[in-house]
């Protein structure tokens, strides 16, 4: 699972890092999306996904139960999705904006603001 | 719990909430801008007079004890950078009565600043390092809307350059906090800074590994060499209001985030500062290049953030020193530049928008004769603009100077000579914006330029007011540097000697058996004590 975990975060980041550095915008986005996925991942990954309880504490008792899991990495991997949804959201109207504006999706061909 | 703490981070929310409320009422909500801008300034003083008083304050959210919770905490440097922030939230927000328009007004214009206030204000204030990275995002979004409101071609493109980076540097912050929480299983910062030199010592590339994270999107964020290329290309596409704070603020969170974390969290070792230091000169010079060769205003002020992003982070590449005198000297110096540089580069945005609203360009080319034409205004661009070059006695000249010393004391030639080298092409680009819009006889209006209507004198007080405030705060800086300079110093005292901030936060001695190879020695599970 562990070995599986670590393959496929570093896949995302090779496959979001190679789409990043394309030319077209609307493979940026994708890049950006991978990217930001990977990173969600790793942090689930690192928080070391074991079978345990679940992290409640019975009634009249101090702890949870012995072995239980660690919920901070899914309170952290929550956050980050919800936040990289929004920033994704955002991204593609702003392709789509700039696609209008421009008039073309290859970034090379917007020099306007770095003549 | 300390109700300060959480003001500056409230009051802005409040405003941009009671604003979006307010949408049928245009007039109501431009003077809640403003109204809320001036409240929020009036809790980034009394933050700074508490901490002044009584140390380093922290209060944990929700009343979950120490390194579970949510931790906010304020040492010097904190509230130094928050009262900053608020002010400069106060005099953009004046300025953009006069500068944005009615249709970027309509769209939540106001809103918007203030929540960009909240995000810098919650990233200065936090001690949580996952919650830097939420801050950093609401800092960013709202950073982005600013940037893109108003649609032209130009800012699109500055738009889509500045989100994919910015995306890109969080992404990595992101990972970096992932493999930290999964090699300590802690992320409030002082819990970090007990455990971290703990994994140091058993795993100290792994250490290496998450600092140069770290490393790359902090420095991506506050533009350093060689990383800065997303600013020159979206920070003039904006109105100018919306580049002055960006200017202003936004790099340097990324600044503030590179001095807190390789102070407080990170043990780096003496080759690591020195890569930061080699960078900084890099930044410095390859910054200031990038001004000389252009010849618009904004884009020459733009070229300069990077450049003088340089000589704050030397203040951190300093710290390779072992001498205790010199690193607080040099820390000292990092967080006085940093509070010189915003009051300065605000204005000089500020100043660089007025000239635009005057003569409809900041073109070099096609401008002329203003320092005839509008002698006061001449004035106004000659104060940042020294100062920012370091001329005495402004602030800016001040700023060198603790930097060189430092530099010098610390025996980094080089660095010091690269920052004097940037210093003489700094002079030499704001002389060549003197020369061009203000001293040479203004060129004939070919019949083809756009016809211009100048302001009116109403909406010229609004933008010239921010202004002189500002010019008279770099003025009253440079005849008094020593009460900032005071500031500064045990500003750095706190950074140095983290057990302050430490016992502030209140987490718990660190326990090891949280890390699966402890080390033999026993000694090392100590609080740090105060660095060399």
């Amino acid at each position: 699972m562990f070995i599986l975990l670590a393959v496929v975060v570093g896949g995302l980041y090779a496959l979001g890092l190679y789409l990043l550095l394309a030319r077209s915008i609307v493979q940026l986005i994708f890049g950006l999306v991978l990217l930001s996925h990977a990173a969600n991942l790793l942090i689930f990954t690192a928080g070391v996904p074991v079978r345990g309880n679940p992290p409640l504490i019975r009634e009249g008792e101090l702890l949870p139960p012995e072995g239980f899991a660690d919920p901070v990495p899914q309170a952290l991997v929550l956050t980050a999705i919800v936040i990289s949804f929004a920033v994704t959201a955002f991204a593609a109207v702003l392709v789509k904006r700039v696609y209008q504006a421009v008039g073309t999706d290859d970034s090379d061909e917007m020099t306007l603001t770095e003549r | 719990m300390h109700t300060m703490l959480v003001l500056p981070i409230l009051i802005p929310l409040l405003t941009a909430a009671l604003s979006l409320l307010l949408q049928a009422r245009p007039a109501w909500r431009v003077w809640l801008g403003v109204g809320g801008a001036a409240v929020h300034l009036a809790s980034g003083v009394a933050l700074l007079v508490l901490i002044w008083t009584h140390g380093v304050q922290a209060t944990q959210v929700g009343n979950w004890p120490a390194p579970f919770g949510i931790t906010l905490v304020a040492d010097l440097f904190s509230a130094l950078m928050v009262l900053i922030a608020t002010l400069m939230g106060f005099v953009v927000a004046l300025y953009s009565l006069g500068d944005i328009g009615i249709r970027r007004q309509r769209f939540g214009y106001f809103a918007l600043l203030q929540i960009l206030l909240m995000g810098v204000c919650g990233s200065f204030l936090t001690g949580d390092l996952f919650n830097l990275f939420v801050w950093f995002e609401v800092m960013l979004i709202t950073s982005f809307v600013l940037l893109a409101l108003g649609g032209e071609r130009a800012q699109m493109e500055g738009a889509l350059k500045y989100v994919t980076l910015n995306l890109f540097s969080s992404a990595v912050f992101l990972s970096g906090v992932g493999i930290l929480y999964g090699s300590v299983s802690a992320l409030n910062m002082a819990d970090l800074a007990q455990k971290l030199p703990v994994l140091a010592e058993s795993h100290p590339h792994l250490v290496l590994a998450v600092s140069s994270m770290f490393l790359l999107s902090f420095g991506i964020k506050a533009g350093v060499f060689p990383l800065f290329f997303w600013l020159p290309a979206s920070y003039h596409t904006p109105p100018p209001a919306v580049s002055a704070i960006f200017a202003g603020l936004l790099t340097k969170v990324g600044v503030y985030a590179l001095l807190r974390v390789f102070t407080l969290v990170f043990p780096l070792s003496p080759t690591m500062y020195g890569l930061i230091l080699a960078v900084a000169a890099l930044t410095m010079v390859t910054g200031v290049f990038g001004a000389v060769t252009q010849m618009e205003m904004r884009r020459i002020l733009s070229f300069h953030i990077i450049s003088q992003i340089g000589y704050m982070v030397m203040g951190l590449g300093l710290l390779c020193t072992p001498d205790p005198a010199i690193r607080r000297l040099a820390l000292a110096a990092a967080v006085f530049y940093i509070i010189h540089h915003i009051i300065v580069k605000t204005n000089l945005f500020l100043v660089s928008g007025t000239v635009r609203a005057l003569r409809g360009t900041d073109d070099l080319k096609p401008l002329g004769g203003l320092a005839v034409a509008l002698p006061w205004l001449a004035v106004l661009f000659l104060i940042p603009a020294f100062s920012l070059a370091g001329v005495p006695p402004l602030s800016g000249f001040w700023a060198k100077l603790a930097v060189l010393q430092a530099g010098l004391q610390a025996e980094a030639y080089w660095a010091v000579f690269a920052a004097l080298f940037a210093g003489l092409l700094t002079l030499l680009s704001m002389v060549k914006i003197w020369n061009e819009a203000f001293w040479k006889v203004a060129p004939e209006r070919t019949t083809d330029s756009v016809p211009h209507l100048p302001p009116s004198r109403r909406r010229l007080t609004l933008l010239v007011v921010p202004s002189i405030l500002l010019a008279a705060l770099t003025l009253f800086i440079g005849v008094y540097p020593q009460g900032l300079f005071r500031l500064a110093e045990r500003a750095a005292e706190q950074m140095l000697n983290p057990t302050e901030y430490i016992t502030a936060v209140g987490v718990p001695p660190y326990r090891p058996h949280l890390i699966d190879a402890p080390p033999a020695d026993p000694a090392a599970y100590a609080v740090p004590e105060t660095s060399p």
